[in-house]
């Protein structure tokens, strides 16, 4: 059963003039809503007063990741001699478990474009993209349709209110690959090449889009600016529950097999067992929660006994994982770890773009390995090889973040559920043949 | 293993392939949305591919005379990309999501199901040319599981009983 749930523009900036019906919510009625007063708001300002109250208001990255918004505009480059800058908003939404962005850009396709354009302003880019994943057909249309009413408004084009800002749009779809999603890939993506990531430094902010200070922001991150720009930093730290350090609402949920999956905007700072059992409504008759991700496939696994950890980035860092999207998902006692941590697998090995070593080879071979011990023909030593390619794939060891996602769910798997693994290993090392220096293994 | 290895002769179109006005037109408008026209290459596959129905040779040397980039860096964005078919496809394309919550949620059956159904298996394409079945990640509705799009309509909180019916709707 969900509560009731009374949502106000104080309460729930990015949700509530949502509509009941789910469709659109267009032009006029976004502008009956408060809709394009950030805009306003911001265009009498000068960008830097822009770029330092998003910064004070504290916002972080809703992609996953965390960076803080305001400080990653303020790294564009202050040499005004560098005019030809880019804002894209990544809404290359594909990480499993998550369906926020999706929310936001089928039913609130203006409120983007608002935060497009008070970005644009902030970071003085006079052309923005909306990189958005090919799949994502309605959210496609609603933001063309969005884009096309703001500019007969005024709101996009040359001279935006009279203020004198030019800032241009594009929605640019994608063709698949979940590698699109990392920020120098997206760039790669965008100029018409493979989407490989790019070796940083130099950072997009530098040297991004065509060599030009670039900056890439998620959907809800965009989203999230115009309230702050409209009720300001004070509201906007207010927001938050549980002595929570960040700031602001999130867009949270759970799935898997509860009673009422689903996407609610709630304060930062909620706990997770609060949406689990309140919103989500437990977990389905019969089913007992085994352990959860707290957002998305690239984070680690948490247990029931973390359930009281208020969802922000500093508790559930501490606990051992990330945020990441807080699109939580319960893992009831039925499921086995090794299936679904080899079903996790083979999503990041299918998805590695192939560009570096370590990626490109070790995630399939941690397929192969869990397919083994799934069918209960793991070998001795598999496990042991599986922990090594958790520390060969770890941060620091790859171009970018795909592969140190990908190990994430996997070590803290075997962490946790050490007996599962270990249950599919068959006892006896048949057919292997011991060589110094390398790991065995044989399927 | 072990199989015979079965020559197969494919009608090489390559020569016969012509952009249509249409579809240049549509390209060279895309163009003009980037700094540099090689950015347009994603989409102009995409045009060429909605039309056609997937990419033949002829198309590739097509764009890349267009967009004024080399036919090999057209070839090696084409075969990255999972949604762009350099082979025939069926005229409708099933993209299942075999991700983590609908693992959960159990997309396994649905697989089985639509495998029965189309007597084919995951990226094999039905002899009658009506259906080409391939695998997705997550498609964003984690809530609603399991979930599959056919062509562009998304279909939700899918069960085994109801696949013929969906099924049904493309002829």
């Amino acid at each position: 059963m969900s509560l009731s749930i009374n949502k106000t523009a104080e309460s729930h900036p990015l949700t509530w003039c949502l509509r009941e019906d789910e469709q659109p919510v267009w032009l006029d009625e976004y502008r009956r809503k408060e809709g394009y007063v950030g805009v306003e708001k911001a265009l009498a300002m000068h960008p830097d007063e822009v770029v330092s109250l998003v910064k004070d208001a504290g916002l972080r990255g809703r992609g996953g990741a965390g960076f803080p918004t305001g400080l990653k505009w303020s790294l564009m480059p202050k040499d005004e001699s560098m005019n030809i800058r880019y804002m894209i908003c990544n809404a290359d939404e594909m990480e499993p478990g998550t369906y926020k962005d999706r929310l936001l850009m089928e039913q609130m396709p203006h409120l983007l474009v608002e935060g497009m354009i008070i970005a644009a302003h902030a970071i003085k880019a006079y052309r923005g993209y909306i990189f958005l994943r090919g799949e994502y057909v309605e959210a496609a249309e609603n933001l063309r349709k969005a884009i096309e009413e703001a500019k007969l408004a005024g709101l996009l084009g040359k001279d935006i209110l009279g203020s004198g800002k030019d800032f241009e749009l594009f929605v640019h779809t994608g063709a698949g690959r979940y590698i699109c999603g990392e920020e120098t890939a997206l760039i790669n993506s965008l100029e018409g090449r493979r989407a490989n990531p790019r070796s940083k430094p130099p950072f997009p902010a530098v040297s991004g889009a065509w060599g030009k200070p670039t900056c890439v922001n998620n959907v809800e991150s965009i989203c999230n600016v115009p309230s702050i720009l409209n009720r300001g930093v004070d509201w906007y730290k207010g927001l938050t529950t549980n002595g929570s350090s960040d700031c602001g609402t999130k867009l949270m949920g759970f799935s898997g097999r509860v009673n009422n999956p689903g996407l609610w905007e709630l304060p930062m700072g909620t706990t997770a067992r609060e949406i689990l059992e309140n919103y989500a409504g437990g977990m389905q008759e019969g089913l007992d929660l085994k352990t959860w991700q707290p957002g998305g496939a690239g984070t680690d696994f948490l247990l029931p006994e973390h359930l009281d950890l208020p969802m922000d980035f500093e508790h559930i860092q501490k606990a051992g994982s990330r945020l990441g999207t807080a699109l939580a998902m319960a893992v009831d006692h039925k499921i086995n770890m090794v299936s679904l941590v080899r079903n996790l697998e083979e999503f990041f090995a299918r998805e590695s773009c192939g560009w570096c070593t370590p990626c490109r080879d070790g995630l399939p071979w941690s397929v192969k390995i869990l397919r083994a011990i799934e069918h209960g023909e793991g070998q001795p030593g598999d496990i042991e090889t599986l922990e090594q390619l958790c520390r060969s794939l770890a941060p620091g060891h790859t171009f970018c973040a795909h592969a140190p996602g990908a190990v994430e769910p996997l070590q803290s798997a075997i962490k946790y559920f050490r007996k599962e693994f270990e249950a599919g290993i068959s006892g006896q090392a048949n057919n292997l043949r011991e060589i110094r220096g390398i790991q065995p293994n044989q399927q | 293993m072990n199989q015979p290895i079965k020559i197969v002769t494919v009608s090489d179109d390559s020569d016969d392939f012509v952009l249509s006005d249409a579809d240049a037109q549509a390209i060279e408008h895309e163009k003009h949305h980037y700094e540099d026209p090689r950015a347009a290459s994603i989409e102009a596959l995409k045009i060429v591919q909605k039309r056609h129905g997937w990419v033949p040779d002829g198309a590739i040397k097509a764009i890349s005379d267009l967009l004024g980039i080399p036919a090999s860096d057209v070839e090696g964005v084409a075969t990255f990309y999972s949604q762009i078919y350099r082979q025939p496809v069926g005229k409708h394309i099933i993209r299942y999501c075999d991700s983590v919550v609908c693992h959960i949620t159990g997309f396994e059956e649905i697989v089985t199901e639509l495998e029965k159904q189309l007597k084919i298996k995951p990226g094999q394409t039905t002899p009658d040319g009506r259906f080409t079945l391939l695998p997705t990640c997550c498609l964003g509705n984690c809530d609603k599981g399991p979930t599959m799009m056919v062509n562009d309509d998304t279909h939700v909180r899918l069960v085994p009983s109801n696949l013929a019916n969906i099924l049904e709707q493309y002829q």
